[in-house]
Protein backbone atom coordinates (compact mmCIF):
# COMPACT_ATOMS: atom_id res chain seq x y z
CA UNK A 1 0.00 0.00 0.00
CA UNK A 2 1.22 3.15 -1.03
CA UNK A 3 -0.04 6.74 -0.67
CA UNK A 4 -0.45 9.47 -3.10
CA UNK A 5 2.42 11.46 -2.79
CA UNK A 6 0.33 14.17 -5.20
CA UNK A 7 -3.10 14.64 -6.77
CA UNK A 8 -4.06 16.61 -9.86
CA UNK A 9 -7.75 17.49 -11.01
CA UNK A 10 -7.22 17.89 -14.68
CA UNK A 11 -11.43 17.63 -14.37
CA UNK A 12 -13.43 19.53 -17.22
CA UNK A 13 -9.74 19.88 -18.93
CA UNK A 14 -8.89 18.34 -22.66
CA UNK A 15 -6.06 17.22 -24.96
CA UNK A 16 -3.21 18.28 -24.24
CA UNK A 17 -4.00 19.62 -20.92
CA UNK A 18 -4.32 16.78 -18.67
CA UNK A 19 -0.83 15.57 -19.87
CA UNK A 20 0.88 18.85 -19.45
CA UNK A 21 -0.06 19.33 -15.72
CA UNK A 22 0.53 15.31 -14.79
CA UNK A 23 4.46 16.21 -16.31
CA UNK A 24 4.42 19.21 -14.14
CA UNK A 25 3.75 17.36 -11.24
CA UNK A 26 6.30 14.86 -12.04
CA UNK A 27 9.09 16.63 -12.44
CA UNK A 28 8.56 17.82 -8.73
CA UNK A 29 8.02 14.38 -7.21
CA UNK A 30 10.77 12.07 -6.44
CA UNK A 31 11.53 8.04 -8.21
CA UNK A 32 9.11 6.25 -6.51
CA UNK A 33 6.74 8.38 -5.69
CA UNK A 34 2.88 8.18 -6.75
CA UNK A 35 0.87 10.67 -8.71
CA UNK A 36 -2.73 10.86 -8.67
CA UNK A 37 -4.50 12.36 -11.77
CA UNK A 38 -8.81 12.76 -12.22
CA UNK A 39 -9.51 13.85 -15.88
CA UNK A 40 -13.01 13.63 -17.66
CA UNK A 41 -11.58 13.76 -21.06
CA UNK A 42 -12.16 10.21 -22.58
CA UNK A 43 -8.98 10.69 -24.55
CA UNK A 44 -6.85 10.50 -21.59
CA UNK A 45 -7.27 6.96 -20.90
CA UNK A 46 -5.24 6.12 -24.18
CA UNK A 47 -3.18 9.57 -24.00
CA UNK A 48 -2.02 8.19 -19.81
CA UNK A 49 -1.09 4.87 -20.99
CA UNK A 50 1.19 6.39 -23.95
CA UNK A 51 2.35 8.91 -22.13
CA UNK A 52 3.75 6.20 -19.51
CA UNK A 53 4.90 4.18 -21.72
CA UNK A 54 7.02 6.68 -23.54
CA UNK A 55 8.56 8.13 -20.49
CA UNK A 56 9.24 5.04 -18.53
CA UNK A 57 6.84 6.08 -15.60
CA UNK A 58 4.33 3.27 -14.44
CA UNK A 59 0.97 3.15 -14.69
CA UNK A 60 -0.32 1.92 -11.63
CA UNK A 61 -3.83 2.09 -12.32
CA UNK A 62 -6.15 3.76 -14.99
CA UNK A 63 -10.23 3.24 -13.92
CA UNK A 64 -13.25 5.00 -14.30
CA UNK A 65 -16.18 5.35 -11.64
CA UNK A 66 -18.87 7.72 -12.51
CA UNK A 67 -18.04 10.27 -15.41
CA UNK A 68 -14.31 10.16 -14.19
CA UNK A 69 -11.05 8.66 -14.74
CA UNK A 70 -8.67 8.19 -12.47
CA UNK A 71 -5.03 7.13 -13.50
CA UNK A 72 -2.29 6.59 -11.06
CA UNK A 73 1.30 6.59 -11.91
CA UNK A 74 4.59 6.28 -10.32
CA UNK A 75 7.71 7.90 -10.93
CA UNK A 76 10.36 6.45 -12.21
CA UNK B 1 52.89 1.41 -46.72
CA UNK B 2 49.39 2.41 -44.72
CA UNK B 3 49.73 1.96 -40.75
CA UNK B 4 45.89 1.68 -40.18
CA UNK B 5 44.24 -0.98 -38.57
CA UNK B 6 44.13 -4.03 -41.22
CA UNK B 7 40.70 -5.49 -41.65
CA UNK B 8 40.81 -8.95 -42.19
CA UNK B 9 38.83 -10.77 -45.06
CA UNK B 10 37.33 -13.62 -44.54
CA UNK B 11 39.56 -14.71 -47.79
CA UNK B 12 42.58 -14.46 -45.16
CA UNK B 13 41.09 -17.37 -43.06
CA UNK B 14 42.12 -20.71 -43.61
CA UNK B 15 39.11 -22.39 -44.97
CA UNK B 16 38.67 -25.06 -42.29
CA UNK B 17 38.76 -22.41 -39.57
CA UNK B 18 36.13 -20.57 -41.44
CA UNK B 19 33.86 -23.49 -41.52
CA UNK B 20 34.29 -24.32 -37.84
CA UNK B 21 34.44 -21.13 -36.27
CA UNK B 22 32.37 -19.05 -39.36
CA UNK B 23 28.35 -20.21 -38.16
CA UNK B 24 29.31 -19.15 -34.57
CA UNK B 25 30.66 -15.53 -35.38
CA UNK B 26 27.79 -14.82 -37.31
CA UNK B 27 25.34 -15.78 -34.57
CA UNK B 28 27.34 -14.18 -32.19
CA UNK B 29 27.61 -10.95 -34.22
CA UNK B 30 23.76 -10.92 -35.38
CA UNK B 31 23.01 -11.13 -31.71
CA UNK B 32 25.21 -8.44 -30.33
CA UNK B 33 23.91 -6.20 -33.19
CA UNK B 34 20.41 -6.54 -31.86
CA UNK B 35 21.53 -5.81 -28.46
CA UNK B 36 23.30 -2.71 -29.49
CA UNK B 37 20.40 -1.48 -31.95
CA UNK B 38 18.05 -1.61 -29.10
CA UNK B 39 20.17 -0.12 -26.47
CA UNK B 40 20.67 2.45 -28.71
CA UNK B 41 17.26 3.09 -30.09
CA UNK B 42 16.59 3.02 -26.09
CA UNK B 43 18.67 5.79 -24.96
CA UNK B 44 18.20 7.92 -27.98
CA UNK B 45 16.00 10.88 -26.60
CA UNK B 46 13.62 11.80 -29.96
CA UNK B 47 13.51 15.10 -31.60
CA UNK B 48 10.27 17.08 -33.34
CA UNK B 49 11.23 19.55 -35.53
CA UNK B 50 7.85 22.11 -36.35
CA UNK B 51 7.48 24.72 -38.63
CA UNK B 52 4.74 27.19 -38.44
CA UNK B 53 3.70 28.92 -41.19
CA UNK B 54 -0.08 29.78 -40.15
CA UNK B 55 -0.70 33.20 -37.73
CA UNK B 56 -4.99 32.15 -37.44
CA UNK B 57 -6.55 31.07 -34.16
CA UNK B 58 -7.06 27.46 -35.51
CA UNK B 59 -3.59 26.87 -37.05
CA UNK B 60 -1.82 28.22 -34.06
CA UNK B 61 -3.11 24.59 -32.25
CA UNK B 62 -1.42 22.18 -34.00
CA UNK B 63 2.16 23.47 -33.23
CA UNK B 64 1.65 24.61 -29.76
CA UNK B 65 -0.16 21.77 -29.03
CA UNK B 66 2.46 19.14 -30.48
CA UNK B 67 5.11 20.94 -29.31
CA UNK B 68 3.86 20.73 -25.97
CA UNK B 69 3.10 17.55 -25.87
CA UNK B 70 6.32 16.03 -27.20
CA UNK B 71 8.15 18.19 -24.61
CA UNK B 72 6.19 16.39 -22.11
CA UNK B 73 7.29 13.10 -23.42
CA UNK B 74 10.98 13.84 -22.77
CA UNK B 75 11.26 14.71 -26.91
CA UNK B 76 13.74 17.51 -28.10
CA UNK B 77 12.15 19.82 -29.97
CA UNK B 78 11.96 22.92 -32.15
CA UNK B 79 9.39 25.12 -33.80
CA UNK B 80 10.27 27.66 -36.49
CA UNK B 81 8.07 30.12 -37.08
CA UNK B 82 8.22 31.61 -40.44
CA UNK B 83 5.66 33.93 -42.49
CA UNK B 84 2.71 34.45 -40.95
CA UNK B 85 3.91 31.85 -38.16
CA UNK B 86 5.58 34.94 -36.71
CA UNK B 87 2.05 36.05 -35.40
CA UNK B 88 2.34 33.31 -33.15
CA UNK B 89 5.69 35.19 -31.26
CA UNK B 90 4.02 38.23 -30.43
CA UNK B 91 3.83 39.74 -27.13
CA UNK B 92 0.31 40.21 -27.57
CA UNK B 93 -1.68 37.53 -29.27
CA UNK B 94 -4.44 39.11 -31.22
CA UNK B 95 -5.37 36.08 -33.71
CA UNK B 96 -8.22 35.62 -35.42
CA UNK B 97 -10.31 32.34 -36.96
CA UNK B 98 -11.83 33.08 -40.45
CA UNK B 99 -14.47 30.71 -41.57
CA UNK B 100 -14.01 32.69 -45.39
CA UNK B 101 -12.89 30.03 -47.53
CA UNK B 102 -12.61 27.59 -45.13
CA UNK B 103 -15.81 25.47 -45.36
CA UNK B 104 -14.22 22.24 -43.71
CA UNK B 105 -15.36 25.09 -40.27
CA UNK B 106 -18.63 24.50 -38.61
CA UNK B 107 -20.04 27.10 -37.64
CA UNK B 108 -22.14 27.05 -34.14
CA UNK B 109 -23.33 28.39 -31.44
CA UNK B 110 -21.59 27.99 -28.26
CA UNK B 111 -24.34 28.89 -26.32
CA UNK B 112 -28.22 27.81 -25.60
CA UNK B 113 -29.51 24.29 -25.32
CA UNK B 114 -28.11 21.19 -26.96
CA UNK B 115 -29.87 21.01 -30.08
CA UNK B 116 -29.41 24.64 -30.34
CA UNK B 117 -25.55 24.14 -30.05
CA UNK B 118 -25.56 21.29 -32.63
CA UNK B 119 -27.21 23.25 -35.76
CA UNK B 120 -24.71 23.70 -38.46
CA UNK B 121 -25.51 27.45 -39.73
CA UNK B 122 -24.43 26.96 -42.97
CA UNK B 123 -23.75 30.64 -43.78
CA UNK B 124 -22.68 30.80 -47.77
CA UNK B 125 -19.24 32.39 -48.27
CA UNK B 126 -20.75 35.62 -49.98
CA UNK B 127 -22.63 36.90 -47.24
CA UNK B 128 -19.68 35.95 -44.41
CA UNK B 129 -17.68 38.04 -46.94
CA UNK B 130 -20.34 41.13 -46.89
CA UNK B 131 -20.94 41.57 -43.35
CA UNK B 132 -18.82 43.55 -41.70
CA UNK B 133 -17.01 41.94 -38.47
CA UNK B 134 -17.91 38.68 -39.61
CA UNK B 135 -14.17 37.74 -38.33
CA UNK B 136 -14.77 38.96 -34.70
CA UNK B 137 -17.97 37.12 -34.27
CA UNK B 138 -16.43 34.29 -35.78
CA UNK B 139 -13.21 34.68 -33.31
CA UNK B 140 -15.33 35.76 -30.32
CA UNK B 141 -17.42 32.13 -30.94
CA UNK B 142 -14.60 29.62 -31.13
CA UNK B 143 -12.54 31.20 -28.12
CA UNK B 144 -16.21 30.81 -26.03
CA UNK B 145 -16.51 27.23 -27.75
CA UNK B 146 -12.44 26.67 -26.42
CA UNK B 147 -13.45 27.93 -23.04
CA UNK B 148 -16.37 25.41 -22.67
CA UNK B 149 -14.62 22.55 -23.84
CA UNK B 150 -11.75 23.01 -21.59
CA UNK B 151 -9.32 23.33 -24.41
CA UNK B 152 -6.57 25.39 -23.26
CA UNK B 153 -5.80 28.88 -24.97
CA UNK B 154 -3.47 29.40 -26.87
CA UNK B 155 -1.22 31.77 -24.71
CA UNK B 156 -1.50 29.10 -22.01
CA UNK B 157 0.18 26.15 -24.56
CA UNK B 158 2.78 28.47 -25.69
CA UNK B 159 3.55 29.13 -21.90
CA UNK B 160 3.39 25.25 -21.47
CA UNK B 161 6.08 25.31 -24.33
CA UNK B 162 8.33 27.99 -22.81
CA UNK B 163 8.28 26.43 -19.39
CA UNK B 164 9.20 22.83 -20.88
CA UNK B 165 11.94 24.50 -22.36
CA UNK B 166 10.85 24.06 -26.46
CA UNK B 167 13.13 25.94 -28.73
CA UNK B 168 11.29 28.57 -30.18
CA UNK B 169 12.89 30.23 -32.75
CA UNK B 170 12.15 32.79 -35.98
CA UNK B 171 12.92 33.47 -39.28
CA UNK B 172 14.68 36.50 -39.28
CA UNK B 173 14.09 37.17 -43.29
CA UNK B 174 10.37 37.44 -42.22
CA UNK B 175 10.94 40.34 -39.41
CA UNK B 176 12.52 42.24 -42.32
CA UNK B 177 10.33 41.53 -45.14
CA UNK B 178 7.14 42.91 -42.84
CA UNK B 179 8.74 45.17 -41.20
CA UNK B 180 8.90 43.70 -37.94
CA UNK B 181 11.25 44.66 -35.52
CA UNK B 182 12.50 41.80 -32.38
CA UNK B 183 10.95 44.00 -29.60
CA UNK B 184 7.40 43.11 -31.19
CA UNK B 185 8.00 39.29 -30.02
CA UNK B 186 7.92 37.77 -26.96
CA UNK B 187 11.94 37.97 -25.63
CA UNK B 188 11.56 34.06 -25.22
CA UNK B 189 12.43 33.38 -28.67
CA UNK B 190 16.02 31.77 -28.47
CA UNK B 191 17.16 32.41 -31.98
CA UNK B 192 16.75 34.71 -34.92
CA UNK B 193 17.59 31.83 -37.85
CA UNK B 194 17.52 31.69 -41.95
CA UNK B 195 16.66 28.70 -43.69
CA UNK B 196 20.18 27.28 -43.54
CA UNK B 197 20.17 27.09 -39.84
CA UNK B 198 17.03 25.63 -39.41
CA UNK B 199 17.47 22.69 -42.49
CA UNK B 200 20.38 20.70 -39.80
CA UNK B 201 17.90 20.90 -37.03
CA UNK B 202 14.88 19.46 -39.37
CA UNK B 203 17.61 16.98 -40.31
CA UNK B 204 18.66 15.37 -37.28
CA UNK B 205 14.74 15.19 -36.13
CA UNK B 206 12.99 12.04 -35.71
CA UNK B 207 9.74 13.78 -37.07
CA UNK B 208 9.46 17.43 -38.86
CA UNK B 209 6.40 18.54 -39.53
CA UNK B 210 5.11 21.45 -41.86
CA UNK B 211 1.84 23.27 -40.10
Amino acid sequence: MTTTAQEVDARGLNCPLPILRARKALNGLQQGQLLQVRATDPGAVKDFDAFCKQTGNELVSSSQTGGEYIFQIRKN
Amino acid sequence: MSNTAKVISSAQFPSDMLTQYGPALDAWFDQRFIQKTKELEESKIPALAIIATKGTMDWAYPPFILASTASALGWDVSVFFTFYGLELLKKELHLEVSPLGNPGMPMKMPFGPKWFKGINWNIPNAVMASVPGFEKIATGLMKKTVKNNGVATIDELREACIESGVNLVACQMTVDLFGYTHADFIPEVKDWIGAATFLPIAQKSDVCLFI
